[in-house]
């Protein structure tokens, strides 16, 4: 297939605007991220656009109407895995990305196969349990792995109660820690984004460190 | 005694273990991560590491939303 951008071209605007000594590092890195909802598929489309150049996707979910008030997809993804609708957005942002895509329900079973590979791995799941089930066993299983995980940003209240804290050595926690989804409080675009925002940069910052 | 739990002086009547704690204190056991002195508590030994003065404790309890 031809694409309207060479990949030295792609290379050579991702430098302009990150120097080439941030973007080798940014090419080489290898993030894994788990659910791709309001999290995400936001914490991913900025991964792409800035070249992270191996990313791990991992969902069941298939996309449905209630997730285009915040989540990355079109009407056009309706019904398709989320695995399938957010790689192919991302490979319109830049198709040389390695791209890998698990369409799986992760257990405390399969996480031993499937982050074996990726040095960070994103937690951004939507329920509480699995949050803390998938911490739980990476911080057991994978203490050398960086964890970067999310808890509390519903509704619309203060952007600024959403911060980043390092709780331990390999464990980043982002939210407000407090604010689930009730009535008239729900998962929101712009709160849930600066979440993802939050622990797409924290990446961001692990990735130019670590490489 | 005397530990500290998410940064705050706290005072527990006696040793226990980390399953009486996350009980005493409210959390819901299927929701936290609780990590002793830096070091993460694997949730299968909740029911016998013990919570010894001086600890640092730090538990996270997830809300759900993504």
């Amino acid at each position: 297939m031809t694409y309207p951008l060479s990949q030295e071209e792609i290379q050579a605007a991702l430098c302009e605007r990150h120097s080439p000594e941030i973007q080798e590092k940014l090419n080489n890195a290898h993030v894994a991220i788990a659910g791709l909802g309001g999290l995400g598929s936001n914490i991913a489309f900025s991964l792409a656009r800035i070249g992270v150049g191996h990313l791990h996707l991992v969902d069941f979910d298939k996309v449905d109407i209630t997730n285009l008030n915040r989540q990355q997809y079109f009407m056009r993804h309706l019904g398709m895995y989320k695995t399938d609708a957010l790689k192919e957005e991302l490979l319109d942002i830049n198709p040389y990305l390695d791209i890998r895509t698990d369409c799986i329900k992760v257990t405390e079973h399969n996480i031993p196969a499937l982050f074996a590979d990726a040095p960070i791995i994103c937690e951004a799941f939507d329920v509480p349990e699995n949050k803390a089930m998938l911490v739980n066993t990476v911080l057991e299983l994978f203490p050398d792995k960086k964890l970067v995980a999310a808890s509390g940003m519903a509704g619309f209240h203060d952007s600024n109660a959403i911060r980043t804290r390092q709780v331990m050595k390999n464990f980043w926690l982002c939210g407000d820690e407090t604010t689930e989804p009730a009535y008239a409080r729900g998962l929101m675009a712009p709160r849930v984004a600066i979440c993802a925002g939050h622990q797409a940069n924290l990446i961001v910052q692990l990735i130019i460190e670590a490489y | 005694m005397t530990v500290k739990v998410n940064g705050q002086e706290r005072t527990l009547d006696r040793e226990m273990t980390v399953t009486e704690f996350v009980e005493q204190e409210q959390y819901t056991i299927t929701r936290i991560a609780v990590e002793i002195n830096g070091e993460i508590v694997p949730k299968a030994t909740y029911s016998q590491v013990i919570v010894h003065n001086g600890d640092v404790i730090e538990v996270v309890s997830f809300v759900g939303g993504g």
